[in-house]
């Protein structure tokens, strides 16, 4: 699969999907929905190294370099939390470097995300991005590297 | 619940929950939409406008720096900010006023213990006693002063129903125990735990005890002297106080022999470069200047608290617990964590597949509060192999109808969830 989509176009499609509801508990039930579809990890990949420091559920997340692109793998124990990952990895994954840690993921603030989300919550979700950009600057530095 | 067929609505007869309602201008508010419902009261309670009001009294009328100026501001609000330690001593039936040391909270009693106390009297190979369900707050301190002095830490074990292993806690308890360090109520699983019992045989071994009243104060009737405890914290902000303020009991002959905590002003008498006195009792323990206007309003709290009457207080609550339970337990996947015989206020549960946090930003959803995740007691979920619980934690402005909430709110993410 690759994303002929450019970040900033997919971060548009999901502000346009969440403005089609009405209330939280339509987009609660959307991310557990996105949540319950995202395909399980390994377990293999669920070990310490791989967890996402910051969060109040554990997230574990592993990155693939295929191409110039990164892709993302992700899993939590926690639905809603999983629900999120689906959605920073549709946005990021199977993008380049570059692309990825030029994202400014303000679609997060656009869906409302960070005024709904307690502190501590968003705070893993800032974790997670991070995480995910610290991966890109890593791969962005093995191909200068290679 | 004796009356099964209770409904939410007919509810204590002696306390006017409405009315008490009405003195806690948070509960008006709404979260997400919905009248608030706070079930994080373990956490930290809310506060009546007696308490707000006094505090903008204080920076309004009386703001100086106590113990220190002979103006008129500077006596007004020390007298203010020592009411309090009387009120405090009444509270918890202490013999001196001096025997209150003034602390940000409970934690920072039990550090001022462990630091002082701790560090003068323990020595190698002496044992200190704590449990398998105290707070960090009443492990750490005591983690970090038992490998400085090459002390051990031993632990109470906690049984499957959440009650303290008392046959393992006298096997534990022996010459070499100092000290045994147990919370009073725990914060994540309510347990009301046998302290006047633990008390007796610890002091039988020659070994002084701090009881860890956080939970306790709001909910229990406190006698420190029938108690016969050695040490007695608590915080102001469990107790409808603020933030920032908490006493420390200790026996009075036991806070004079221990050396000071924080130097500083205030705990001085008199200051050389060649050596410097400490000031007596409670003084020598609080440096600098204190929270003046937290403590100064604690008292209304604590006379609030007095008014309604502790009595009162535990029936209107002891009903939302067992009304909370029952109602919880007919949920489908639940399981209740903590069902000790006697329990305060705090209903911890787990509900099969389904991560705590999910249920936790789901009720948000919906204005009710409750807390999820380890409540800072991660041994205690490690006994139980759990990452977390949910908890719901009463106060006495809650009401059944808030309870029905709950239950709804639950049953509701639990089929949104699975």
């Amino acid at each position: 699969m690759t994303n002929s989509k450019s970040i900033p176009e997919i971060e548009q499609e999901i502000v346009e999907d969440f403005s089609l509801f009405d209330s939280w508990d339509d987009k609660y039930e959307y991310i557990i929905d996105l949540g319950k579809k995202l395909p399980p990890l390994d377990d293999a990949f669920k070990k310490e190294e791989n967890k996402v420091k910051g969060c109040q559920s554990t997230v574990w997340l592993v990155a693939d370099y295929i191409g110039g692109k990164v892709i993302y793998k992700a899993e939590s124990d926690a639905i809603i939390v999983k629900g999120l990952i689906s959605m920073l990895i549709r946005v990021l994954s199977h993008h380049t470097p570059d692309e990825i840690l030029d994202a400014d993921m303000d679609f997060i603030n656009k869906i409302g995300m960070t005024s709904h989300l307690a502190q501590t919550r968003s705070n893993g979700l800032r974790a997670m991005v991070k995480q995910m950009k610290h991966y890109a600057l890593a791969f962005k530095g093995s191909k200068f590297n290679a | 619940m004796s009356n099964e067929t209770m409904t939410a609505g007919e509810k204590n007869k002696v306390l006017d929950i409405e009315k008490i309602r009405n003195d806690f201008p948070i509960l008006n508010r709404l979260v997400k939409g919905h009248p608030l419902v706070y079930f994080d009261n373990a956490a930290t309670s809310q506060k009546p406008a007696a308490v707000i009001d006094a505090l903008v009294h204080y920076y309004t009328h009386l703001n100086a720096n106590v113990h220190r100026g002979i103006h008129t501001l500077a006596e007004e609000a020390t007298a203010a900010f020592e009411a309090t330690r009387d009120a405090i001593r009444g509270f918890i039936n202490a013999a001196y006023r001096e025997e209150i040391i003034y602390t940000k909270g409970t934690t920072e009693g039990i550090n001022l213990v462990a630091y002082t106390w701790g560090r003068q009297q323990l020595q190698e190979g002496d044992e200190v006693i704590i449990s398998g369900m105290e707070h960090h707050s009443n492990i750490v301190p005591w983690q970090i002063v038992c490998e400085e002095k090459k002390a051990r830490l031993t632990v109470i074990p906690v049984t499957d129903k959440g009650e303290l292993d008392m046959e393992a806690f006298y096997t534990l308890l022996s010459e070499k125990t100092k000290l045994v360090a147990v919370v009073h109520v725990s914060n994540a699983l309510g347990t009301i735990n046998p302290v006047k019992t633990i008390i007796d045989a610890a002091h039988g071994k020659g070994a002084l005890v701090l009881v860890d009243g956080a939970q306790s104060s709001m909910h229990l009737d406190i006698d420190v002297q029938a108690l016969d405890c050695d040490f007695f914290a608590l915080s102001a902000h469990k107790m409808l106080g603020p933030t920032g303020a908490g006493a420390l009991y200790g026996k009075k002959q036991i806070l004079e022999a221990m050396p000071v905590f924080n130097g500083g002003g205030e705990m001085i008498k008199e200051v050389t470069f060649e050596k410097t006195t400490y000031n007596e009792l409670p003084y020598k323990f609080e440096a600098g200047t204190p929270n003046i206007a937290d403590f100064v309003a604690f008292r209304p709290a604590i006379e609030y608290i007095n008014e309604l009457g502790k009595e009162n207080i535990r029936k209107h609550e002891d009903a939302l617990l067992s009304y909370a339970t029952e109602k919880v337990r007919e949920i489908e996947g639940i399981k209740i964590i903590g069902e000790a015989a006697h329990k305060a206020s705090v209903l911890s549960f787990v509900i099969d597949g389904v991560h705590p946090q999910d249920i936790g930003i789901l009720l948000d959803n919906k204005g009710i509060a409750v807390r999820t995740g380890h409540h800072c007691a991660e041994p205690l979920m490690n006994r139980f192999c759990i990452p977390g619980t949910i908890r719901a934690s009463f106060a006495v402005y809650n009401t059944l109808e808030e309870v029905d909430k709950l239950a709804e709110g639950l049953k509701k993410a639990i089929k949104v969830l699975k």
